[in-house]
């Protein structure tokens, strides 16, 4: 079958053996209300509250939306604003542990009769997108159109990251748990768990898992990035294409991250919510690269020390992958739910920008087939027109051009300037 | 503890750089150099580095006067040097030679922008004003070892002009010419190095040649004769591949290629003028805003001309 072009970068998954370690129960987190895409929540909790683990500490009327809770027992110190690494600014609440983990009341397996009650529990359980873009999940859960198949995402298919790969490793049985769970609940016929080639172990371990179950695929991509893009994946998977300004389940299709699904099968059977999660701890100023599991809200400086991080010379930190993640100014900010790496880099030597030479390469790249070079030109001008022509909102900020860039030019970024220009409704 | 820096994603990088891919067309035109020194001897060599140094002289000058970041180290303006001398006979006044440098990098090349912005191929279109401006130098063609004679400069009309060159002669690059065009091997190894190492695409030169070599064969010409012959593996392969005056997307260079071909051909058979390489690739340079246009790449999963 006929598959969307993309890069080939080197995997650097120096972490791929590295089992999850628990991280240290820090002193104090400070857990943000707003993590995912969508609504921020409501503080539940004020100053001198007393929570436990599992506890609900967020939430909204807003369906759009995945409530908060407490990864730890302890006294909230306080319930301020902070400034998230978007620039928005959020609700938090600060908790003092007290080391005992006591766990709440309210974690208790959900009660699941139906596709209904399944969605409400996924609501509850505070789920989103592991995999770095925080989607609600339940959001997906429920489309208007038939969804006749389901792609569990295990591309994982930035550098460094292992994460997705550690979970699929340790926690089989709870990624075909997991499978099996929304192909039944949602009423869907085939489940693809969509796994790169460069995780071989992982492949052959399900393979063997789903022998004798016509109804999951185990397919291995090529690894190329950026193979775990959505619309990438769900072309590569199934040869269908998701059209402008639709949402996947308009193709029949839902996509959903394979830690997402493992936590979702926990949740249904512990009721323990989102609370913790692993993460990838590499870079060159990292001792020692790690996965860990830590508790949503753990300061970032406390895994950087866990894993023999030089602060002395840190320059730059990266949530999320080099490709898509976000620079983090502060390293006392919190790890968030859509925290999937952590990338200490003590170096930051930026080539300067220069002319662009039309030579095409970022034209060969775009996995959509947008052509950076004339954006960036159009963009200059202002020229609204033609970037609409160019199709610039279409781009999902992959980075390839940029990236490949031999000017060093900023494409990716220019496309995101660019789209801003354009008027939204429209 | 430094401050953090902030920047948008990526933060990963290909280290590839301008200066990388320009000293890979200089690798490439390596060989035909040499060449050119073995068959037209030690000239060939001096009026080349007169050209590069004459096109990297102005680039600065220019680059100075115009208050503008210095960029001779991106090496465009060697590889215009380069491929400017290897379009001139031999036997050229290094004069002429400096002005033909001056007319490629301040005219052409500088004041549309600089780098990637000029339109035209800065070489070629020095070629051409050359040519109209002295054409008695501009053709004085000399005979290949024509040093080794105690007399005079040997000359005598190009191949395209005898049709009497056999195919081996024509590979090697015995015969007379511009100096870096005669050498059809060394051009078509220098051709098959960027393409391995991905610098040019292989559409342009691809169907540039062929659409020479079927329009020749429908004429009755002997087309491979027609493709050794002149500049076609110099403009294939070196020209009609710049990244700034051609078009981007594979299919906009397929029509490029092809429409070098059919010019190339009318020229040589139907023009006053014995060769049309130089030509065909300054007309196509010029048609090809347009053909950008219509040959953007399609983008995937986009709503078509929903917002034309």
């Amino acid at each position: 079958m006929k598959r969307l072009r993309g890069i080939k970068l080197s995997h650097r998954k120096n972490t791929e053996n590295c089992a999850t370690e628990d991280l240290p129960l820090p002193e104090t987190v400070r857990i943000p209300m707003a993590m995912t895409m969508g609504r921020p929540c409501t503080p539940l909790v004020k100053t001198g509250d007393y929570v436990k683990v599992g506890q609900k500490i967020g939430d909204t009327e807003e369906v759009f939306a995945a409530p908060v809770h407490s990864g730890v027992s302890g006294t909230v110190r306080s319930v301020s604003d902070m400034r998230t690494v978007s620039g928005a600014v959020c609700k938090m609440v600060e908790i003092e542990t007290d080391g005992r983990q006591e766990v709440s009341e309210e974690v208790k397996p959900p009660v699941i009769t139906d596709k209904e009650s399944f969605i409400k529990a996924v609501r509850e359980s505070g789920a989103c997108g592991l995999g770095g873009a925080g989607f609600p999940t339940h959001m997906k859960l429920s489309p208007k159109e038939n969804i006749d198949t389901i792609i569990i995402n295990g591309a994982e298919c930035e550098p460094y990251i292992t994460a997705d790969y550690r979970e699929m490793i340790e926690c089989p049985d709870d990624v075909i748990g997991g499978i099996r769970l929304l192909k039944d609940m949602l009423g869907i016929d085939r489940a693809i768990l969509a796994i790169e080639a460069n995780k071989p172990a992982a492949i052959k371990n399900f393979r063997e898992m789903a022998d004798g179950d016509d109804s999951i695929d185990i397919l291995k991509l090529p690894s190329v990035y950026p193979q775990g893009a959505e619309k990438v994946i769900i072309y590569n998977a199934t040869g269908r294409i998701v059209r402008e300004g639709e949402l996947p389940s308009a193709q029949g299709v839902i996509v959903i991250n394979v830690s997402t699904a493992a936590f979702i099968y926990r949740y249904t059977r512990t009721g323990m919510p989102l609370v913790e999660r692993r993460l990838t701890v590499d870079g060159n100023a990292v001792g020692e690269p790690k996965n860990v599991r830590a508790v949503i809200g753990t300061p970032l400086r406390g895994i950087l020390e866990y894993c023999g991080t030089d602060l002395e010379h840190l320059r730059k930190l990266i949530g999320g992958g080099p490709m898509m993640g976000i620079s983090i100014p502060d390293i006392d900010l919190p790890v968030l739910k859509t925290s999937n790496a952590l990338l200490a880099l003590d170096r930051f030597d930026e080539r300067e920008t220069s002319a662009c030479i039309r030579c095409g390469r970022c034209v060969r790249v775009c996995p959509l087939g947008l052509m950076p070079c004339d954006i960036d030109r159009a963009y200059k001008t202002r020229d609204i027109k033609e970037l609409r022509k160019l199709k610039v909102n279409l781009c999902m900020n992959c980075g390839s051009c940029t990236y490949i860039c031999p000017a060093n030019r900023k494409l990716a970024e220019t496309n995101q300037l660019a789209k801003a220009l354009i008027p939204r409704n429209k | 503890m430094n401050k953090l820096v902030v920047s948008p994603s990526p933060h990963d990088e290909n280290y590839t750089k301008t200066s990388d891919i320009m000293r890979d067309v200089l690798i490439a035109l390596t060989p035909a150099l040499a060449a050119a020194t073995y068959i037209f001897g030690i000239r060939a060599l001096l009026l080349t580095i007169v050209c590069i140094a004459g096109c990297i002289a102005t680039e600065y000058i220019c680059r100075r006067l115009m208050k503008r970041p210095n960029t001779i180290g991106d090496l465009s303006a060697a590889v215009t040097g380069m491929i400017l001398a290897f379009n001139l006979p031999v036997t050229l006044p290094l004069p002429i030679a400096l002005l033909g440098s001056f007319i490629a990098i301040a005219v052409v090349k500088q004041l549309f922008g600089g780098l990637g912005q000029n339109f035209a191929n800065p070489a070629i279109t020095a070629r051409i004003v050359l040519m109209v401006s002295f054409p008695a130098q501009m053709t004085r063609w000399a005979l290949p070892f024509y040093y080794n004679e105690p007399s005079d400069v040997m000359t005598g009309p190009t191949p395209l002009v005898t049709r009497s060159a056999t195919y081996i002669n024509l590979l090697l690059g015995k015969t007379t010419g511009c100096l870096g065009e005669t050498c059809a091997a060394a051009l078509m190894l220098g051709g098959l190095y960027l393409i391995i190492r991905r610098v040019i695409s292989p559409a342009a030169p691809l169907s540039f040649i062929g659409v020479l070599a079927a329009l020749s064969a429908i004429a009755g010409e002997d087309p491979l004769y027609q493709i050794l012959a002149g500049g076609v593996m110099l403009g294939a392969f070196f020209m009609a591949t710049d990244y700034a005056t051609t078009p981007v997307t594979t299919k906009g260079k397929l029509i490029f290629g092809a429409g070098c071909g059919i010019i190339t051909f009318v020229i040589r058979n139907y023009g006053s003028y014995p060769e049309g390489v130089s030509f065909s690739i300054l007309l196509m340079n010029i048609l090809t805003p347009f053909i950008e246009q219509l040959t953007r790449s399609r983008v995937f999963g986009a709503k078509e001309a929903a917002d034309r």
